[in-house]
């Protein structure tokens, strides 16, 4: 089974299954964020169940590290391949006539997507580690918060109007890379179903309603504080 | 019609290439690509000139052999058709068509449009076959159950022609789309069986050795073929190398 994972077609898999777990993580991080607009002491709970269970911090945690570095660093090199299988480019291509946009350029999409990755863990991630891991405070509250602090810290990001437009930005492109990854993986792990119109659509639906639903959060947020 | 040509020029494998401008007067638009193409070289031919090398062979569109990017898409504009069956109707008087040879680093140019697709058949020689016994005892293979549907999507995936289109159109060059054809064939019939696991994880290995890209489900390669090949046989292949390395 190593072999297959060192075969270009066992790259093309693993790269799906991070695609899945990656998809569901965003799912499931959107649930828990759009709390935070309708009931942010519900947000708080989610947010501190989510920042002290050990099974998410010490099992979950370190598997969803290793999916997006995993996926990013596997993104990249088979781009460098993809690169190398072409050295000299034409002089009139119309990519356009036969593939979108979007799967066209998921890379760049990527890049963008890992750009704000950089972004909300210096915003939120690292801040994190840096209260629960090196300052050893699990609390999860703050001084001059009453209850959790998780709430506080959200809007207190979404105050800077340049913050806000990269993040609406960072979630246009998400959606792009959703776009095509969403029904790719699919047909990356053998199956047809991604070209079915029933899974296209879904795929469609969860890459346009998740991002907008970030970005409505966002927004959300920034109007309100 | 008048047209001008522009036209991608490379002495041998070894020469740097460039695009040449030519001029062709009075091309009927019944014409095929390829008779437009001899029209220029009688003309450069009659100057003096080199005439432009590119692959051909039956001129019918069974061969494979034509291979020529145009204005931007292996086998040009039309659908379901290689260049030979491309008709001058599809272009406009005055046009500039830009011609290429399809690239890929597996694919080098031995000569202005003729690229090598060898690695093609390397390819095919590290399984695309089935062991049959030819002493005398051979069984007849209509005696053999078949169900219409496997038959059919069989057959499909057999139509491939290994033109490369493909490859040219794929943004990453990459061949998933032929060798996904030639497994998916066997992978379908009852004689493929025999060999199915060693098959698809040989025909990939030199796959990948020839050089070529990783699929990325653009589907491009599905549009631009020209006997349509369904990129259901991508997902076949990954399927069978699954099996075959779980086994």
């Amino acid at each position: 089974m190593s072999g297959f994972f060192k075969s270009s077609i066992g790259r093309k898999v693993a790269m799906a299954l991070s695609a899945f777990f990656l998809m569901f993580f965003l799912l499931q991080h959107f649930a828990i964020n759009i709390l935070s607009v309708f009931s942010p002491e519900l947000f708080n709970e989610a947010s501190h169940f989510m920042g002290t269970n050990a099974l998410v911090q010490f099992a979950l945690q370190p598997v969803l590290i290793f999916g997006v570095v995993f996926h990013f660093v596997m993104g990249f090199i088979l781009e460098i391949k993809n690169k190398q299988a072409r050295q000299v480019a034409y002089v009139k291509n119309n990519g356009a006539a036969n593939s979108t946009w979007f799967s066209r350029n998921m890379i760049w999409s990527g890049v963008v997507i890992l750009a704000f990755i950089v972004l909300h863990f210096i915003d939120f991630w690292f801040p994190e580690i840096n209260t629960k891991f090196i300052k050893g405070d699990w609390s999860g509250t703050m001084a001059g918060v009453d209850g959790y602090r998780y709430y506080e810290e959200l809007t207190h990001k979404f105050v800077s109007p340049i913050r806000v437009g990269a993040y609406v930005l960072a979630f246009v492109f998400l959606a792009m890379h959703l776009m095509h990854g969403f029904t790719s993986a699919f047909q990356s792990m053998g199956s047809t179903a991604g070209r079915k119109k029933t899974l296209q659509n879904i795929g469609k639906a969860y890459a346009i309603i998740i991002p907008l639903g970030f970005i409505f959060i966002a927004l959300y947020h920034y109007l309100n504080h | 019609m008048n047209l001008t040509l522009r036209i991608w020029r490379q002495k041998d494998s070894n020469a740097k290439g460039q695009m040449v401008d030519y001029k062709v007067t009075d091309i009927s638009e019944h014409m095929s690509f390829l008779e437009m193409m001899d029209v220029l070289n009688e003309q450069l031919v009659n100057s003096g000139e080199e005439p432009v090398a590119f692959d051909h062979d039956c001129r019918e569109g069974i061969c494979g052999m034509c291979s020529m990017y145009i204005n931007g898409e292996a086998h040009g504009p039309d659908r379901g058709v290689t260049t030979c069956q491309l008709h001058m109707r599809m272009f406009k008087d005055g046009d500039t068509i830009t011609i290429e040879p399809f690239r890929a680093t597996a694919f080098p140019v031995i000569k202005d449009l003729v690229v090598d697709r060898t690695s093609f058949e390397r390819i095919q020689q590290a399984g695309g076959y089935i062991s049959v016994n030819t002493s005398g005892n051979t069984q007849d293979a209509n005696a053999i159950p078949i169900s219409k549907h496997a038959a059919d999507e069989a057959m499909d995936a057999a139509t491939c022609i290994g033109c490369g289109a493909c490859v040219a159109s794929c943004k990453n060059s990459s061949a998933m789309l032929f060798v996904g054809a030639k497994v998916s064939q066997y992978a379908l019939l009852p004689q493929g069986q025999v060999e199915a696991a060693d098959r698809v994880k040989n025909m990939v290995a030199q796959m990948d050795l020839e050089g070529f890209g990783n699929c990325t489900n653009t589907g491009a390669c599905e549009v631009e073929c020209p006997k349509g090949i369904s990129l259901d046989n991508i997902a076949r292949m990954n399927r069978e190398l699954m099996k075959a390395s779980m086994s």
